[in-house]
């Protein structure tokens, strides 16, 4: 059967993703930054999983105010890097697990998650900078990926609550399948930020950090955190961290399974105008 | 029985609900026009023409040409459709988010460096912190 192996959890700052296309990644600006995912990317070479299902947001990239999908499925052989205005960014065509997502869908869908399934999509910054920081600018992505977009972008977004459940329902769904294989689960956004009106560019490090702590210790606890504490004390941004709690849904430990072991932690200030944090977990 | 929002007191912020989204309904699809090269040609041409093929108002539409970017999000607008005509316009994301508050470039982006924003008295409104109405604009044009 398949199983989850571990569970990552990065930002996605596209201002990153510009760093690495453009060479800049040993300016003094961006140094301390890529040298917290040194680690990350040795990690991810020792741990190549066969599929990565990836958790992020589009910004308003495939999803214009037409249609607002609570969360959307991948479930395509393939996905586009989507032009967001300043050109495609020169990064490799996401492959698909078309099996794999539709086995996914199919469960989580029956266990009451009202999914959208998407066969047509262009994947942005969200999914393709977490790719970057893990992976390096390889010629190819190491496996397929499922993208798997939360509504973070129209207000309600799903609870955290609800997003943790949902991680325990891809679980169950990853490991109804029949062929053996590797699954890593990301959880990307955040950490505190707010991109809009006079209070932009707010950071509060001590909150940022006492979330980490709590996704890795507690994070039954961390999926009762109301949305107005995250607008309030993390910026109206950074509301996006709620998709950390489904990758971390989906871990062992919330099943009754043994507590992860913590691989890394990082935390850095500023990428532009956010907080970066960065956490892998291996289930045990 | 009314809906419940909470956030309606945290200072220099809206949050774009469906309020929000209803209002800016045309403004939004109006900036996702400009995903299109051909659409970013075309505006620049001729922004005023361009704009008054959408049904936007008209206070929707002088928010775009004079590039304020609180008064389009008071209308409407969400901050990633937005960001769509500062990349039109060859704007980096910390340019944009900078010029809502007042501050220069340069003033922002110390801040940033800096640290970022202090939540210090900018959780509530009627607080004393830098976003709060009574501080606006920030940076070196408040003190003029």
């Amino acid at each position: 059967m398949a199983r989850i192996t571990a569970s990552v959890y990065t930002s996605h700052v596209p201002a990153i993703g510009v760093a690495i296309d453009q060479g800049k990644t040993a300016e003094p600006y961006w140094v301390p930054l890529f040298k917290g995912y040194e680690f990350s990317k040795q990690w991810m070479q020792d741990n190549k999983p066969d599929v990565i299902f990836l958790v992020y947001n589009d910004h308003a990239t495939a999803f214009s105010l037409e249609m607002i999908p609570t969360f959307a499925i991948g479930t395509a052989a393939e996905f586009n890097v989507a032009d967001e205005g300043y050109g495609p960014r020169p990064v490799p065509k996401v492959i698909g697990h078309p099996e794999l997502a539709s086995h996914i869908a199919q469960s989580v869908i029956q266990d009451d998650f009202d999914l959208t399934i998407v066969n047509r999509m262009g994947v942005d910054h969200g999914l393709t900078v977490p790719l970057s920081l893990m992976c390096g600018q390889p010629q190819a992505w190491p496996c397929p990926v499922i993208p798997f977009a939360v509504n973070v972008v129209q207000y309600p977004v799903p609870s955290g609550r609800r997003c943790f459940m949902l991680g325990q329902a891809i679980r169950r769904a990853v490991e109804s399948y029949d062929e053996a294989l590797r699954v890593q689960i990301w959880g990307t956004g955040g950490m505190s930020h707010q991109l809009q009106g006079p209070r932009a560019g707010l950071i509060n490090a001590a909150w940022d950090n006492r979330f980490l702590d709590r996704l890795i210790a507690d994070p039954e606890g961390l999926s009762k955190v109301p949305h107005i504490e995250y607008v309030r004390e993390a910026g109206s941004e950074g509301i996006e961290l709620v998709m950390w709690l489904i990758a971390r849904g989906a871990m062992a430990d919330v099943a009754g399974g043994k507590a992860p072991t913590l691989k890394h932690r990082f935390f850095h200030v500023p990428a532009s105008n956010t907080a970066v944090g960065h956490l892998i977990l291996e289930n045990s | 029985m009314a809906l419940q929002k909470p956030y309606l007191d945290v200072p220099g912020t809206t949050i774009f609900d469906a309020e929000q989204s209803r209002k800016g309904y045309h403004l939004n699809q109006f900036c996702m026009s400009l995903m299109k090269a051909e659409n970013r040609a075309r505006f620049k041409a001729g922004e005023r023409a361009y704009l008054d093929e959408w049904p936007m108002s008209e206070a929707q539409k002088q928010a775009v040409l004079a590039r304020d970017l609180n008064r389009c999000i008071a209308l409407g607008g969400n901050i990633y459709f937005l960001a769509k005509i500062g990349a039109t316009d060859g704007r980096s994301f910390q340019q944009m988010a900078g010029s809502m508050t007042g501050m220069s470039e340069e003033e922002y982006r110390h801040m940033m460096i800096s640290g970022g924003r202090s939540v210090e008295g900018n959780r509530v409104v009627g607080e004393d912190g830098d976003a709060q109405a009574h501080h606006q604009p920030q940076g070196k044009a408040g003190r003029a």
